[in-house]
């Protein structure tokens, strides 16, 4: 705890990942004084801290940065601009009167004042459970990141053999960081028929380590009443139901489950915030404003981001709003909403105005080769590729919507036609 | 030298473990599995049955009411929850409609109090979630629902304090009878007593026969179950029985005690007395049964899912008798509702003692109630300030999905608590949706911290199930000492 504690705040961020971080920033930039970030952990910085790989910041800070650095450059510029840091302090309910309820290690229980509320609460992983695989429940059955947490933070590992379900990026990156530990990691199984994590993944994680691969293959069930010792895998058909017919076992004595993130709402939800059930996190208007006024959202609580430099710029400016809001200083409403056509799969925002620039941030249902990206007939882009596991960011300049009248526009993604 | 050995932790054994602890007797409980409950008695519905199901003239009839009506003290002196919300049996075909008067019939001439026949316009004021096809429902509201384990936990807590002593992770290998009783033998000491209780799910059987005393088979019959996001709590208020057909007992809704919504068991006759595993047929069977009589209910919503094994007798009725074998009694074949029943079956036996002579005097100071564990989700905003106020550890969440304080995992560790499920079976640490993602390796650093041990020794639920191991250079450097 950097000062001491107020009653009132403009701007109170919940999560001091890199999204509770940039938006604080953000909101200091657009004016505000009084800004209180509250982390339940320790220390700030969210996941990255266990990602002590490098590969964060190419965007953002144009170099190759680890996890924890790309946090600490964070934290750094938040101190220096005297953010007010509550560590170890978790926020278990928000009013929609915006008062805010901190459960804290230090300080006890306390309620504190926002005039606005900015959601930075991050994800948590997809487990076992929800794709309700069969078999026993033994030791050796945990997440990737909890895999990674053990790894990086508590020094010890999750098993010698180890197999993967689930081909998301914090599972390439811990077959990598696992095979590097000496482990013998058997294969990554992924139900899709193409890979759910970032390409640069899959080629520097398990290319160049040489861990086979798997598509369209589950792990069908689960062995050893203690630990695990053996998994039955097999492959999948169209409807990805596995065919038991043609299933093997492998030996491991660990599985590894990435299967997707979900984000963190429930404080959402205890406010009745209107949802998205694509991205799983609330609806928002073009300034990152929730359906309850003064309450805004960003990072992965709103949608899961591949990058971390996408989820900074974003919520850089989710606190710019933020503090408008807070401060008083009104912008006109969106009057256009988006609407999800073709081959999207999610899509953030939910409304755009004309008064800003706008930035788009969306996902495409299947992969499409040579493609383009339309919204409305005011706006196309061409695609040689693309795929669900990679975010697409478009920026609008306020042109671009200069005489719209319409109240909707749409947003698809459609194959190229053939000259 | 005991007087009584108990053989097997499960919710029977702990309950006779607490009502023999009343007496002047010198008493022990062996349990194979690191923790009491850790057999049948953890992986079951939860359900205090309403006292009208089990047929007339059998074990498992004489029980469930005896039992049922047991349960309202024992919550309150043990402190675990338990709530009377009700049972509502649908019939959905007109042949139901009679058995639904049949059971009422049953049930009232046991003196199963409050049931009632419910038409469709009431069940659709009540449970408006249930599918409008359902022609009658016969409402029990003397059905109860508990975390079985808690109960487990609570009443091997309070034999303790009354004198009996637990001996975990110490199965039991082999049984020989001796002029002044037996003696036993277990992997790391042998113990002698006069009398033993054998209580011991769905190993009965083996366990009988290391002294002769086998004259019933126990067959393992599997239930599958599957536990629901909190998203849908609510979405039912009472349980959900469908009527029996010849084959099944059906497919249950269980809204419980914590909230959320279980449905299951299934039914499946297997071998191997330690199959806990589920199934892809498992779920399709639990998910195409519960959506024909409520729809909104589907297999997305599953955050986690166990199995569980009835030890069904040959004679498919409870086992509860002396043997062959003078001072060896055999508690066996406790299929459902053996939950509801075990505090009646635990009486039942002691008054079974006494009438073979053994002297039964009681103690003159005897607890019958425990503190309980503190349950920081359910204080009020000025309890918990008070509670933070005395121990600074409530302040710190170390379950985010179920708003468990470290405070109350330190209490799960003083009282017993030497593994991750033994934690998370106390307090709930690790049971929300997000099934320990968050806290698994906060709740390890605290087993750590507090029993002074290893972080690669710390288990899932005992040896052989140890979370994680050292790293390679770790290993290279003990090697090198
Ligand atoms: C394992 C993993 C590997 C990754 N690898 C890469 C990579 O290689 N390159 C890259 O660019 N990106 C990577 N990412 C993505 C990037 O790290 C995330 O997009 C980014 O961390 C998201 O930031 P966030 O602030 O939204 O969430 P988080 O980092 O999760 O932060 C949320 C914060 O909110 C806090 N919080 C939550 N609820 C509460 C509450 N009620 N009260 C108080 N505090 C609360 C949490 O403790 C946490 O600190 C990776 C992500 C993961 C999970
Ligand atoms: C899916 C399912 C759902 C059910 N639902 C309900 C319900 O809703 N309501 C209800 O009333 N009943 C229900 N039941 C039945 C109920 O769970 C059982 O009747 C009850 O738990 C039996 O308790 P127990 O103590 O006899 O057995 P257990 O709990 O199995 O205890 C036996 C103990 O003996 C130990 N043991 C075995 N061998 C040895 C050895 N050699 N040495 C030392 N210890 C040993 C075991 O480890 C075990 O802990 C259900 C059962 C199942 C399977």
């Amino acid at each position: 705890m950097n000062n001491p504690l107020k009653k009132q705040y403009d701007v109170v961020i919940v999560g001091g990942g890199p999204a509770g971080l940039a938006a604080a920033l953000g909101a200091r930039k657009s004016g505000a004084e009084n800004i209180l970030i509250i982390e339940r952990e320790v220390e700030a910085g969210g996941i990255l801290n266990q990602c002590i790989h490098s590969g964060f910041g190419l965007h953002y800070f144009k170099e190759e940065l680890t996890g924890p650095e790309y946090a600490e450059r964070f934290v750094a510029h938040a101190l220096s601009e005297n953010i007010t840091m509550l560590t170890d302090s978790y926020v278990i309910d928000i009013s929609p009167a915006l008062q805010v309820a901190v459960l804290s290690g230090r300080h006890g229980y306390l309620n504190v004042q926002a005039r606005a509320v900015v959601l930075a609460m991050g994800c948590r992983e997809r487990t076992r459970g929800a794709i309700r695989t069969p078999g026993f429940r033994p030791a050796g059955v945990m997440t990737a990141g909890l895999a990674q947490k053990m790894v990086n933070m508590k020094g010890v590992l999750p098993g010698r053999k180890i197999a993967i379900l689930g081909s998301g990026d914090i599972g390439l990156i811990m077959a990598r960081r696992l095979a590097l530990e000496g482990c013998e990691v058997v294969s990554v199984y992924e139900i899709f028929p193409y890979s759910n994590g970032l390409t640069r993944n899959v080629v520097q994680c398990l290319d160049d380590f040489d861990i086979p691969l798997q598509l369209s293959a589950t792990v069908a069930f689960i062995h050893g009443r203690d630990r695990v010792n053996r998994l039955t895998i097999a492959p999948v058909d169209a409807q990805r139901l596995p065919d038991l017919n043609k299933s093997w076992d492998v030996d491991c004595d660990t599985l590894l489950f990435s299967i997707g993130l979900i984000p963190e709402n429930e404080l959402s939800t205890k406010l009745r915030l209107h949802m998205d059930p694509a991205t799983g996190g609330p609806q928002v208007n073009s300034t990152l404003e929730t359906s309850l006024p003064g309450v805004f959202a960003c990072g992965n609580v709103l949608h899961v981001h591949d990058i971390v430099d996408f989820v900074s710029e974003e919520s850089l400016r989710a606190g710019q709003f933020a503090a408008d809001l807070a401060l008083g200083r009104r912008r006109p409403g969106d009057n256009i909403a988006l609407q999800k056509g073709a081959n999207i799969a999610s899509c953030v925002p939910h409304s755009l105005s004309p008064d800003r620039e706008q930035v788009i941030y969306l996902r495409v249902k299947q992969p499409m080769k040579n493609c383009i990206l339309s919204i409305g007939d005011r706006y196309q882009k061409k695609f040689r590729m693309l795929i669900p596991a990679e975010m697409i960011r478009l920026t609008l300049a306020p042109e671009v919507l200069d005489r719209y009248f319409g109240d909707n526009l749409k947003i698809e993604v459609r194959p190229q036609e053939v000259e | 030298m005991y007087d009584v050995i108990i053989i097997g932790g499960g919710v029977v054994g702990c309950a006779l473990a607490r009502e023999l602890s009343r007496y002047n007797l010198h008493l022990a409980l062996l349990e194979k599995e690191v923790e009491v409950g850790f057999g049948t008695s953890k992986t079951n519905s939860g359900i205090i049955h309403a006292g009208h199901h089990s047929s007339a003239g059998t074990l498992k009839g004489k029980f469930e009411w005896a039992g049922n009506q047991m349960w309202d003290d024992l919550a309150k002196d043990l402190k675990f929850g338990f709530r009377r919300i009700g049972e509502l049996l649908i019939a959905r075909q007109t042949e139901d409609l009679q058995y639904l008067q049949d059971l009422k019939k049953q049930g009232e001439s046991r003196g199963v109090t409050g049931l009632e026949l419910w038409d469709p316009k009431r069940l659709q004021k009540e449970e408006p979630n249930l599918s409008h096809t359902i022609l009658q429902a016969l409402h029990a509201p003397t059905a109860g629902v508990i975390n079985p384990y808690e109960a487990c936990f609570g009443l091997i807590e309070c034999a303790c304090q009354n004198g009996v002593e637990l001996f975990c992770a110490h199965p039991v290998q082999s049984i020989k009878a001796v002029e002044s009783g037996f003696l036993i033998h277990t992997q790391q000491q042998d113990f002698q007593s006069r009398i033993v209780l054998n209580v011991a799910g769905v190993y009965a059987d083996r366990v009988a026969a290391m002294v002769g005393a086998d004259n019933f088979k126990i067959s393992p019959r599997k239930g599958e179950e599957y536990m629901l996001d909190r998203r849908l709590q609510g979405i039912v208020t009472h349980l959900i029985f469908p009527t029996p057909t010849a084959t099944s007992k059906g497919v249950l809704i269980i809204p419980t005690v914590d909230g959320p919504i279980m449905v299951g068991p299934t039914a499946e006759d297997v071998d191997d007395r330690e199959d806990f595993t589920t199934s892809f047929s498992g779920a399709a069977k639990v998910f195409a049964s519960v959506q024909e009589y409520c729809p909104a209910i589907s297999d997305r919503d599953t955050i986690t899912e166990f199995a569980g094994l009835r030890a069904v007798a040959d004679s498919n009725d409870f086992v509860i008798e002396g043997s062959s074998v003078r001072g060896f009694y055999n508690i066996a074949g406790i299929q459902s509702p053996g939950l509801t029943a075990a505090p009646a079956i635990a009486t039942y036996v002691t008054e079974m003692l006494r009438a073979d002579g053994i002297a039964l005097t009681e103690k003159e100071r005897w607890k019958a109630d425990i503190d309980g564990p503190p349950r920081f989700s359910q204080m009020t905003p000025t309890e918990r300030k008070a509670a933070i106020l005395e121990d600074p550890a409530y302040g710190r969440i170390v379950c985010r999905c179920e708003s468990v304080t470290e405070a109350e995992v330190l209490y799960a560790i003083q009282h017993g608590a030497r593994t991750l499920d033994g934690v998370k079976f106390r307090v709930r640490a690790g049971m929300g949706r997000c099934q320990g993602g968050f806290c698994t390796t906060r709740i390890m650093d605290l087993l750590v911290q507090h029993l002074d041990v290893p972080l690669t020794t710390i288990s899932k639920r005992g040896q052989g199930s140890e979370v994680c191991i050292p790293r390679r250079d770790q290993i290279l450097a003990e090697d090198e000492v």
